[in-house]
């Protein structure tokens, strides 16, 4: 296997990093670039812990391989959040959202996603938006309230 | 988990480049678009290949556009492109609303319908429609082009037409030449996130013309041409309606596996028929449910 060097805009910062082409975007992230937001959940593409944002949209960063990011643009929630929690972050904190918080970045990424596209979403629209985001603890309907709150805003 | 086999990894610039990779390779390398599926096969070690191909890096698979009266789908197109794309929600809303029905907003933000259609898998939603669409696969090997219907596309469960040495590099469906309206009808154990039990796209064109065809019922994607010729010509009725529940039976074949029991997906393909031929008439009528919501 070739060795090669990556180099991409993580959280606004270009980097560079050493990669095999079997790397998995999580992992590099995780392990070699110091992220920990993304959580390694079902490693399958179904749970959305590790959801990053690639290039303007979210990904499941699990179902990459490092090697495309390449020359990309990576957003994690270290990001979004650089200059202090954002509303939507605020309004989960008020209303308590989560539980345990694993599943807590890849929500608020898509959550953030969706209301860059949609400001006003539905609440079918909101649910559909998550839907590849699991949440063991709440039941989603915290997670919900939040978001249409910012919306109401 | 990290995956346990070695490859190599390339991204061709171009079309002749990506088939030289191919050659090369001989069978033994492995085309990327999406990824979706195919970083968990690699990581389950259902797929071991010598190197990826990656294809996204290829200007020549990036359109979404009309030429020659057909829509041409470039493969590196997503189903989110699709989704956001006018062009298919006007002219082949059964499409658009099956894009909406596949995995989650960050799947289909990386998974493209011409991976969607190599996985090939029973429970593909990109095939119904394209189905009744009589659209065609377009692929480039070394030596030859070829224009495959995907009708004759799906060769068994993960298995399809294309040949080791080519890649696909558009789908293209022509544009209805009479006013059409339809519908897919998606069943699955919850809303959002989930792969078909079973899946039926229905398009009703002006004159009583009728095409149906079925996904995860079955070891491949195929139209329900019996239920089509007895349906061609006829003003829908419940008695029509009823006959043509009758032959369901006949044009599917499912198995029970952890999604759903053989018999319940017989049962629900017969509910599912009768509601898609409704709602696809009354669309046509310009009444009915909007394209996207739920129509079971």
């Amino acid at each position: 296997m070739t060795k090669t060097t990556i180099q991409l805009k993580l959280n606004g910062i270009q980097r560079r990093v050493d990669v095999e082409p079997n790397d998995v975007l999580v992992d590099v992230l995780r392990d070699k670039l110091g992220v920990k937001s993304p959580k390694v959940g079902c490693d399958r593409g179904d749970c959305g812990t590790c959801t990053v944002f690639l290039n303007g949209r979210t990904v499941r960063s699990c179902l990459v391989l490092a090697v495309e990011a390449d020359g990309g643009e990576v957003m994690t929630l270290e990001g979004i959040s650089q200059n202090g929690p954002t509303k939507l972050q605020k309004s989960f904190v008020e209303r308590s959202s989560f539980q345990c918080g694993f599943c807590a970045p890849g929500m608020v990424l898509s959550a953030t996603e969706l209301l860059q596209n949609n400001p006003h979403p539905r609440r079918a629209e909101i649910q559909e938006a998550l839907a590849g985001n699991l949440c063991r603890c709440t039941g989603y309907s915290p997670i919900i309230e939040a978001i249409e709150a910012v919306c109401k805003k | 988990m990290p995956i346990a086999i070695d490859f190599e990894y390339h991204k061709p610039k171009d079309l002749a480049e990506a088939a030289a990779l191919l050659a090369r390779y001989q069978g033994g390398a492995q085309l990327l678009a999406g990824g979706t599926d195919l970083i968990v096969w690699l990581k389950e070690g259902m797929k071991k290949p010598e190197a990826l191909i990656d294809v996204k890096g290829i200007p020549e698979l990036w359109h979404l556009d009309v030429k020659d009266d057909a829509l041409s789908i470039g493969a590196r197109v997503t189903f989110t492109e699709l989704i956001e794309s006018a062009l298919v929600k006007n002219e082949f809303p059964v499409l658009w609303e099956a894009a909406r029905t596949v995995a989650s907003c960050g799947v289909r933000n990386r998974a493209t319908l011409a991976g969607n259609l190599c996985s090939a898998v029973p429970s593909l939603d990109g095939a119904p429609a394209l189905l009744v669409y009589d659209a065609c696969v377009h692929t480039r090997g070394t030596v030859e082009e070829r224009e495959i219907p995907v009708s004759e596309w799906f060769t068994g469960p993960k298995r399809t037409a294309l040949l080791p040495d080519e890649l696909v590099t558009a789908v293209e469906l022509p544009l209805p030449k009479k006013a059409t309206a339809g519908c897919y009808v998606k069943l699955g154990r919850y809303q959002g996130e989930d792969l078909a039990q079973a899946g039926l796209a229905v398009l009703a064109e002006a004159g009583n013309v009728w095409k149906l065809a079925f996904c995860a019922v079955g070891p491949v994607a195929k139209r329900a041409g019996k239920i089509e010729a007895l349906l061609r010509g006829k003003k829908l009725s419940d008695a029509l309606i009823a006959k043509a529940k009758t032959l369901v039976a006949q044009e599917i074949s499912p198995i029970t596996d952890v999604r759903a029991s053989k018999e319940y997906r017989l049962h629900m393909c017969q509910v599912m028929l009768e509601r898609g031929l409704k709602v696809a008439q009354a669309r046509l009528l310009g009444k009915g449910p909007a394209y996207g919501e739920s129509v079971l």
